[in-house]
This record gives structure tokens, C-alpha cells and sequence, in this order.
């Protein structure tokens, strides 16, 4: 294999960690807050809002329901205000942190959803805010099921950024499909798919690891 | 320190039907437990125990009427001054509900970092409490690490942290099992004394209500419908759903071959079999040969125990009294004049 075609797929790799981490980080700062959201909104919880907690997840549903291709060219107007272009990596980091949002938001509220009603009753009973409920025992109590929700998100970003090729975003799945299946060329091909694969079992590892380390149960 | 007044609850169904009733799980409840007391409230499950006791830190707020803990009528108070309110109340639950991402001195912590409590302080605070309930060994392990009763424990070293004037008690021995249950009442009778703590607690378990409360009351289907000093309820509470209380817990029913033996009505050639209970002079009064001797009925002993509750003794006996109609009139007359609760079970054919 000659030493451009090295290059161009050690390149590929670092945009698919570029976009993956971009977007991961910043769905993750605005995924888990909307997930607390959708769970203390709840009818009969802390801060219940019932409609407030319809729209909320009226809005998620939306945006999980919204096929990925389609998201990323229907936003490139949005995209290109955001980051003044609509090709590229980062133009590629918008819609898959915009598709990440609302994953993480119900994962993270699927978490949250299994501790125990009794948890957060005998915090009232200290005469806990619901602020320092959510700080001080809804997140630690979650913080494995929080873990695993960004761990099922970033296998996901990275089987998405895959598909950032159609706005000229790059990786290893742009790469694939250029020169492993426009050029005839498997072995590009098949060394594209052996990165991706060693990569998502690296991202699954190191989730698993931090979920058995939170878990005290 | 706990008043309650006039206290109902009542659950609306969230469904939008007109007409829907609510469910009344409190009706118009009274409650008075005096400054280092410790009061039960045992009901059946469903009883209402669980809305009573939450209406008291309003983690229920009551449809009607107001509490007063410790002088402040909380009824009145929300949002930051309830939350103030409450770190003076303290509770522990059936099922600890420890949080398991915390270390056994975390949790203990939490209502005090919930107060905004320096560092330093909170840990003075928590080692005495530590050995108080004798975990000074486990303050870094996991609650999952620890025994059930061990775990209780936590809770009640959580529940004492912010210095409370009063402890709440939801079903804490249910989850347990009877040693376990023993070692914790006892725990719980050691910080009445030492702190002079009022504790309000509710169960279903006699045992509880029999080796720590001072006053109990008995609540069904919302209401209470008795209440009396620990000692007066076991020897003669004054509710049939008091005698079934404590019938269930002494386990005194007559033999089963009796039972189908027993008839409602009076014949002929039959004799009464009679549960009595008997508490003061009456435990030492020598009453079967009294009875063969002044009333001419001989006594036939089915089933007898004797109980002390607390500083009290009660005797309790279900037998067969064996004589001719006239005189087993007399025999009873006889027992109920002598301060004995006297219970008729039935009728059994003699066998002669």
C-alpha cells in the first residue's frame, strides 16, 4: 500500500474521532440536562410540568424520529449560520449532535426512570431542593446508567459519521465508500471497516469500564 | 411535639371522568404524641399507616386540616421553609433507601450537606453518630456491602444527623427478620431514652408496638379508631379489630377439632368454652379452683399463656366450663365480676 493511501486513511480516522468527539461532548452537555428535564417534568415528580414534559418530549420524539441523512441535508441551512459552511467536518458535527441530543435525553431519562421513588422521597424528607436532588441523587444514582447512555451514543455517532461523506464531511466510512466501493478497491475497503470495528469495540471497553466503576450496587 | 389535627387526605383519580370520587385514605385524624414519646399507629395493610406518616413531614400535604411539629404548624409552611422544617424531622423507611453511590459516611452526611454544613463539621457530627448505632468499622463501605439490619442502621445515623427533635418511623423492622427486628427496636428504645427523641412509628407487627411504644393507636380504613397506653391495649383493647390484633399475636384460638365442635347457640346438653384474659390482681387469683368451689363448675383448661407486656402481666387461657346450664351462668357472672375479659367462643355438646 503506498504511503498517500496510509496517510488518507490515518486522516480518515482522526475525522471520524474529530466528529464523534465534537458531537458526542456537546450532546452529551445538552442531552443529559434534557433527559433531567424530561424525567423531573414527569406528572408527580419533583418539578412536575405536565406540559411542559408533553412538549418536551414531543420535541424529542421529533428529532429521534428524523432519519439521519435526511437531518443533515435539511439543517445545511442552519449548519452553514452555524459554523459558515456547509461542508466538511465540522459542518458533519451539527447534525450528528443535533441526532444525539434527543438519544442521549431519553437514554438518560430511561436511567433515571430506574432508581428507586424511595431515593428521592427520602431526600425530601432532609429537606432537600429539587436542585439538590437532582445533583446529589438523581445524577450519582444514575451516573452507570448515564455511562452506559454515552457509551450506546458514541457507537451510534461513529456508524452515523459515516455517513457525513454526503456532505463532504470525511472518515472512515466516506472513505469506504469513495475508494473501497467507487474504485473497486476492497482492501481499502476492508481496512476502513477493521478500523471502525476495533474503534467501537475500544469506545464499548472503556463505557463498560466506567459503568463498572460507578456501580456500587 | 407531634400534633395532628382534623388531618384527612384524600386521592383524586387523575383521569379526567366527571364524577370520579376520590379516595379518602385519612378521615379526619387526631393524633397527640407528647414530647419523648413513642407512639405506634398498627393498622392492616391499606389501613391508611403510610398516608399518616407522610402527612407528617408533608411528603403527603393533607387534603384538611394541620400539623404541628414541635410548636410549627408545617401546614402552613412551603418551599424553603418546609425544607428548613423538615431538618428537624427525621425518617427511615421500610427499605432503607440508602443511596447506593454513597458510602455508608456519605450518606450519613447527606442532610448535612443538604444544610450547606462545613466539612469539618459534618465530620465531628458523624463519628459519634457512627458509634452510636456501632458502624464505626464500616463508614467506607457501600451499603451494598451491608446486612439488612446493618444497613437500617445507616438509616438511622442519617436520620439523627441533622439533630432532629423528632424520628419518623415507616415500617423500619418489616424488611427484617425477628433478631434483626429485636436489635434494631432496641436501638431505636436506646436514642428514645439518650436523645429524648419522640418517635412516631407505624407497623403492622404487634412485636414492635409490644417492646417499644408507650401509646398505640389502631388505625382502619383511614381512621383511628382506638388508642391507649401500650400496657391497657394488650389486656384489653376495646375495638373487635383490637381483639383480632391480639388474638393474632398471642396465636391463642382454640384447638381446630374444638372449633368444628362449637356451636353459636346454647343447647340443652352442652357447655361454653370461653376465652379470658386476665391482667393485675387477677393473674395471681387462684380462679379455677374458685370456680369448682363457689360455683360448682368444674374447668376444663384448653389452651393458657402468660405474657408480660412491658411492666404489665396478662393472662390469657381459652377453656371449657363444665357444668349444668344454671350454674356456668353463674361461673361467668362470677369471672366478669372479677375484672376478666370474658369471651364466649361457642357451645360444645358434652360427651357424657
Amino acid at each position: 500500500m503506498s504511503s498517500a493511501m496510509i496517510n488518507l486513511i490515518l486522516g480518515a480516522t482522526l475525522d471520524t474521532l474529530y466528529m464523534v468527539a465534537v458531537s458526542g461532548l456537546i450532546a452529551a452537555a445538552l442531552g443529559i440536562p434534557l433527559g433531567v428535564m424530561l424525567y423531573v417534568t414527569r406528572p408527580r415528580q419533583i418539578l412536575a410540568q405536565p406540559v411542559l414534559n408533553s412538549v418536551l418530549g414531543i420535541i424529542t420524539n421529533i428529532g429521534r424520529s428524523i432519519p439521519f441523512i435526511i437531518l443533515m441535508v435539511a439543517i445545511i441551512p442552519f449548519t452553514r449560520a452555524l459554523v459558515g459552511s456547509s461542508i466538511g467536518t465540522n459542518a458533519a458535527a451539527v447534525p450528528l449532535t443535533i441526532a444525539a441530543i434527543p438519544f442521549i435525553a431519553r437514554l438518560v431519562e430511561g436511567a433515571l426512570n430506574e432508581i428507586s421513588p424511595g431515593l428521592v422521597e427520602a431526600a425530601q424528607s432532609m429537606g432537600a431542593t429539587p436542585w439538590q436532588i437532582i445533583t446529589k441523587v438523581l445524577l450519582p444514582e444514575a451516573r452507570g446508567g448515564i455511562f452506559t447512555a454515552l457509551t450506546v451514543t458514541i457507537v451510534t455517532l461513529v456508524s452515523y459519521s459515516a455517513m457525513a461523506g454526503a456532505v463532504g464531511g470525511g472518515g472512515l466510512g466516506d472513505l469506504g465508500i469513495r475508494y473501497g466501493y467507487n474504485r473497486f478497491n476492497p482492501t481499502i475497503m476492508l481496512i476502513t471497516v477493521a478500523i471502525l470495528v476495533i474503534m467501537v469495540q475500544g469506545f464499548q471497553s472503556l463505557g463498560d469500564y466506567l459503568v463498572r466503576k460507578s456501580d456500587h450496587k | 411535639m407531634i400534633r395532628l389535627q382534623n388531618v384527612s387526605k384524600t386521592y383524586f383519580p387523575t383521569s379526567k371522568r366527571r364524577n370520579a370520587r376520590g379516595i379518602e385514605a385519612l378521615k379526619a385524624v387526631d393524633l397527640h404524641v407528647p414530647q419523648g414519646q413513642i407512639h405506634g399507629v398498627i393498622g392492616l395493610s391499606g389501613a391508611g399507616k403510610s398516608t399518616l406518616i407522610r402527612c407528617v413531614n408533608l411528603l403527603e400535604r393533607p387534603t384538611t386540616g394541620t400539623v404541628t411539629v414541635d410548636g410549627q404548624e408545617l401546614t402552613g409552611l412551603s418551599g424553603e421553609a418546609l425544607n428548613q422544617a423538615r431538618h428537624r424531622i427525621g425518617m427511615i423507611f421500610q427499605h432503607f433507601n440508602l443511596l447506593t453511590s454513597r458510602t455508608v459516611y456519605d450518606n450519613i452526611a447527606l442532610p448535612l450537606e443538604l444544610m450547606g454544613m462545613k466539612r469539618g463539621d459534618i465530620r465531628e457530627r458523624i463519628t459519634p453518630l457512627l458509634e452510636l448505632v456501632g458502624l464505626d468499622d464500616k463508614a467506607r463501605q457501600y451499603p451494598a456491602q451491608l446486612s439488612g439490619g446493618q444497613k437500617q442502621r445507616v438509616a438511622i445515623a442519617r436520620a439523627l444527623a441533622s439533630r432532629p427533635r423528632v424520628l419518623l418511623c415507616d415500617e423500619a423492622t418489616s424488611a427484617l427478620d425477628p433478631h434483626t427486628t429485636g436489635a434494631i427496636l432496641e436501638l431505636l428504645r436506646d436514642i428514645n431514652q439518650k436523645l429524648g427523641l419522640t418517635i412516631l412509628l407505624i407497623t403492622h407487627e404487634m412485636e414492635v408496638v409490644k417492646s417499644i411504644c408507650h401509646r398505640v393507636s389502631l388505625i382502619s380504613d383511614g381512621e383511628l379508631v382506638e388508642e391507649a397506653d401500650v400496657g391497657d391495649f394488650f389486656t384489653s383493647p376495646t375495638t373487635q379489630l383490637g381483639r383480632d390484633f391480639l388474638n393474632d399475636f398471642l396465636e391463642l384460638e382454640p384447638p381446630a377439632a374444638l372449633i368444628e365442635r362449637l356451636e353459636e347457640t346454647p343447647g340443652e346438653h352442652s357447655h361454653p368454652v370461653v376465652r379470658l384474659a386476665f391482667s393485675g390482681d387477677a393473674v395471681s387469683t387462684p380462679l379455677v379452683s374458685r370456680l369448682a368451689r363457689e360455683c360448682g363448675v368444674d374447668v376444663s383448661i384448653l389452651q393458657a399463656k402468660v405474657e408480660s407486656i412491658q411492666d404489665r402481666t396478662l393472662g390469657l387461657m381459652i377453656a371449657e366450663l363444665m357444668g349444668d346450664a344454671h350454674d356456668t351462668r353463674r361461673a361467668l357472672d362470677y369471672l366478669r365480676n372479677h375484672d376478666l375479659q370474658v369471651e364466649v367462643l361457642g357451645h360444645v355438646q358434652r360427651d357424657d
